[in-house]
């Protein structure tokens, strides 16, 4: 009993970390109809820099933000000088994020080096919580609470603001949304900035969990992916649906069966493809 | 002019050996065949299916792993554990088609890069079988009819034979109707449809064909290597296979072998200076597909004839022309 209920929570942690990766991912693809595979990158290097924010002596919130800014810029420069020379071409801008996920995983390695780096959680979420006569670890359940909250901001921005509008008429019809006068371009470097910069903070939120490695990119990026392919490209329902599922998935399928929990993961996704190939929220996926 | 072309090509190739001189420019020629073998066969679905595929090591990854498996487990003798390692990369292209080609574009593209990364993890956790990080080591070449492919320049002209019967193969298969018809898809699959043409049959074949010559580089590639580790199946080695194919110029022939070689070359001569292979190999990745989408060999054919306007030449990019994801929704 006491398993399946700590194993829950680290499931619903993960789910949580997930959907801040996933959610930009998705956001993009329904704007910009590209699959930014430079996306586990950012995450990994908002970890890092998350930690070199740490190692200077900053508290945690401090950390989240930087990284936060310092990635969702990185983003936006990718976006107007890479990107951008590319509109209309979208293989070739998928295959030029590929290439930046690269540069920017190597770069890491380059500056922090390839040992795996452990990061504390703040010290006020340090500790266990009493629930049920079981202790829980009390980060965990922030982080969901976290993800939780963006979830709700990115649905209130989307729906209630006059942004959000546009990003939805944008995602609808793109032509009709800049005929009648949207932004579409600018609209591209807003939403890249805020899907980047939602990979480069849930990178700090993760670290506590997954600790900071050369890698981690690499072990993040196919979870997005099968993330947003169960879920539907383009849907923030779809990506918090999905998230808690691959990280229910993953996390038991770790404990469970540590020698193929990626093998696991492959299992809901063929399952989706074969039955709803748009996925479970998805209108886009052709 | 074209003939001559490729005879001269394939007599410099016989005399490589003697060429160059030295073991190290012997072996660099090996693995820049067995390179150009990975290309051609990625080739024949990004080029000319018009499916961008970023899983292409997995079949690598599947051929090493299950002939290494088989011989250092099982203790299978050479011949039988190269075939039955072919069946299996052939039967699972089969299956990641069935998967993979409920979509196009770049969604195609995101399920062979999960499929890939997958068999990639599973490389890596299930120590048990594949020797987890460390790989499977120790193993050795064959002899066919005697002669002993642990000898460099042996081993060299295998692989040249191996590789001119794909070549020659693939340059068939392409220009017989039945390439005709998977070129018919890519450019217009519902015409194809509608003409009578079963689409999704025809993008499947060719998958599987995919699949199976790639395993064929795979055997090359842990002959070559004697040894298999995850490495070999990360997203950077498909990465770099696809850039092969792209910047030589998908679609064509050629392209991937020049693109073969020139990336070998480029990665030799790199990490002599520097250890920065990934990050060069980003940037030339975003060089090429900026400024020379169509691939060198196109790019050199345009500069010849410079009547032509761009992008009309006989080979398109794969980017102009895989299906865009607008037109499929």
């Amino acid at each position: 009993m006491n398993f399946w209920l700590i194993q829950s929570l680290n499931s619903l942690a993960l789910g949580g970390v997930l959907f801040t990766l996933a959610a930009g991912f998705s956001l993009i693809f329904g704007l910009m109809r590209i699959a930014n595979l430079s996306h586990g990158a950012y995450f990994m290097f908002g970890a890092y820099i998350g930690l070199a924010v740490l190692d200077r002596g900053h508290g945690f919130g401090v950390a989240v933000i930087a990284a936060g800014l310092a990635v969702g810029i990185m983003g936006g420069i990718v976006e107007r000088v890479v990107l951008r020379r590319l509109a209309g071409n979208t293989l070739s801008q998928v295959l030029a994020t590929l290439g930046v996920a690269f540069v920017i995983a190597d770069g890491a390695l380059w500056i922090w080096g390839g040992d795996p780096r452990p990061v504390s959680p703040p010290e006020f979420l340090a500790g266990g919580v009493q629930l049920f006569g079981l202790t829980f670890p009390l980060y965990r359940l922030a982080v969901l609470v976290f993800s939780i909250l963006v979830a709700i901001g990115l649905w209130a921005l989307l729906d209630k603001t006059r942004l959000g509008v546009m990003i939805r008429a944008s995602v609808d019809d793109r032509q009709m949304a800049q005929g009648i006068g949207v932004p579409a371009t600018k609209l591209f470097t807003v939403v890249f900035c805020l899907g980047t910069a939602l990979a480069g903070l849930g990178g700090v939120i993760a670290a506590p969990i997954l600790s900071v490695y050369p890698g981690l990119d690499a072990d993040m990026l196919p979870l997005a992916l099968v993330v947003v392919i169960l879920g539907g490209l383009g849907s923030l329902a779809g990506a918090f649906v999905g998230s808690l599922l691959i990280g229910f998935i993953y996390s038991f399928g770790q404990v469970l069966f540590p020698d193929l929990a990626y093998m696991i993961l492959f299992l809901p996704m063929v399952v989706i493809l074969a039955v709803r190939p748009r996925g479970l929220f998805g209108r886009i996926m052709a | 002019m074209k003939r001559a072309l490729l005879a001269a090509f394939i007599v410099v190739l016989l005399f490589l050996p003697q060429l160059t001189g030295g073991v190290y420019y012997t072996n660099l020629a090996s693995q820049a065949l067995i390179a150009a073998l990975f290309a051609l066969s990625l080739n024949l679905l990004v080029g000319y299916a018009g499916l961008v595929s970023l899983g292409h090591a997995g079949y690598l990854g599947l051929a090493a792993y299950s002939f290494g498996w088989l011989m250092t487990h099982l203790g299978w003798g050479h011949l039988a554990a190269a075939v039955a390692a072919l069946a299996v990369t052939t039967v699972m292209a089969g299956i990641f088609g069935l998967i993979a080609l409920r979509a196009a574009g770049i969604s195609f593209l995101m399920i062979t890069l999960a499929l890939g990364q997958i068999l990639w993890g599973l490389a890596y956790r299930w120590s048990s079988v594949t020797g987890g990080d460390n790989g499977i080591s120790g193993l050795t070449r064959p002899s066919p009819f005697g002669i002993d492919l642990g000898n460099p320049n042996n081993f060299y002209y295998f692989t040249l034979v191996v590789f001119l019967l794909v070549w020659a193969a693939i340059a068939n298969w392409v220009r017989s109707p039945y390439g005709a018809s998977i070129r018919g898809t890519k450019d217009q699959p519902r015409r194809m449809s509608a003409l009578g043409y079963n689409v999704w049959l025809i993008r499947w074949t060719t998958f599987i064909v995919s699949g199976f010559l790639g395993g064929v580089a795979g055997l090359m590639y842990v002959y070559y290597n004697q040894f298999i580790s995850p490495h070999s199946l990360s997203l950077a080695n498909s990465a770099e296979m696809l850039l092969m194919v792209i910047a030589g110029g998908a679609g064509t022939l050629s392209g991937p072998v020049v693109g073969a070689a020139l990336v070998v070359l480029l990665k030799n001569v790199a990490s002599a200076y520097i250890d920065r292979w990934i990050m060069l190999l980003g940037l030339v990745f975003i060089f090429i597909v900026m400024f020379v989408p169509g691939g060198i060999v196109a790019g050199l054919s345009r500069l010849r004839r410079p009547r032509l306007p761009a992008g009309a030449g006989p080979e398109k990019t794969p980017a102009e022309s895989a299906p865009a994801v607008e037109k499929t929704a």
